[in-house]
């Protein structure tokens, strides 16, 4: 690898900007899922729960990245798709059981 | 060709890093925000942007055109759902009236749909566009949308 990249430790997976990054999702993961546990409505925790999705993209994202395989990206499809259709049929069902 | 490589690692690693921060930003609006609506507000804003920065980041680091034509995927699906989801989540909070009346400075919501505006009405301190009883006395009930 070049000298640029390595100097600013891009490359591999223990450098200093990867774990970085790790430990800021680590952080990021934690907030969203006290929220979540905290609520304290059932809208609360899908919003939540919708940012926990975008979390979990953004560490699969980059595992991808610093392994730069293409194993991971289909979980990727499938945690848009899920999230989406999660979030929808919970507020149609929040949205029901007020009425 | 190794001078390119670099150029695009680097470019990947601000946008993976820029998305990075996006989540955690949001993580912690989600966690300090007062009600539903403003931690909708600041969770929204990654499942655009942050998967737009972080799909960019991949296809620059992976470089093989099944890894771009993956991520392109993801990027038109999450730009396609995720404004949909969060009306749907935030008409549901409306609806169910789990939104903080007095943080409100405007509701259009409640002149536009009166059968779904909650009891209580408007609270004082909020604005309402087209506010009165003039106007609506004009036009019959039946002109109202109906949710």
């Amino acid at each position: 690898m070049s000298d640029l990249t390595t100097q600013l430790g891009v490359n591999g997976p223990t450098s200093v900007l990867v774990l970085l990054a790790g430990a800021a999702l680590l952080v990021a993961a934690v907030c969203v899922l006290a929220r979540a546990v905290v609520g304290p409505t059932i809208l609360d925790r899908v919003v939540a729960l919708d940012a926990l999705v975008v979390v979990l993209v953004a560490a699969f994202g980059l595992h991808a990245a610093v392994t730069r395989s293409t194993a991971t990206l289909p979980i990727l499809v499938v945690l848009a798709l899920v999230g989406f259709v999660g979030s929808v049929s919970v507020a149609r069902f929040a949205a029901k059981d007020a009425q | 060709m190794s001078a390119w490589s670099a150029v695009l690692d680097v470019l990947s690693a601000v946008c993976l890093g820029a998305g990075v921060l996006l989540a955690v930003v949001a993580a912690l609006g989600v966690l300090r925000l007062p009600d539903v609506l403003t931690r909708l507000h600041a969770a929204a804003k990654p499942q655009a942007l942050g998967v737009v920065l972080v799909a960019v980041g991949v296809g620059l680091a992976v470089r093989t055109p099944a890894a771009v034509g993956v991520v392109t995927l993801v990027v038109v699906f999450q730009l396609v759902t995720a404004p949909v989801a969060a009306h749907m989540v935030g008409r549901a909070a409306y609806r169910t009236g789990k939104v903080r009346r007095d943080l409100l400075l405007l509701d259009e919501l409640s002149e536009l749909q009166g059968a779904e505006a909650p009891e209580g009405g408007v609270p004082d301190g909020c604005v309402v566009r087209g506010d009165g009883d003039e106007d609506r006395s004009d036009e019959p009930d039946d002109a109202r949308p109906r949710a």
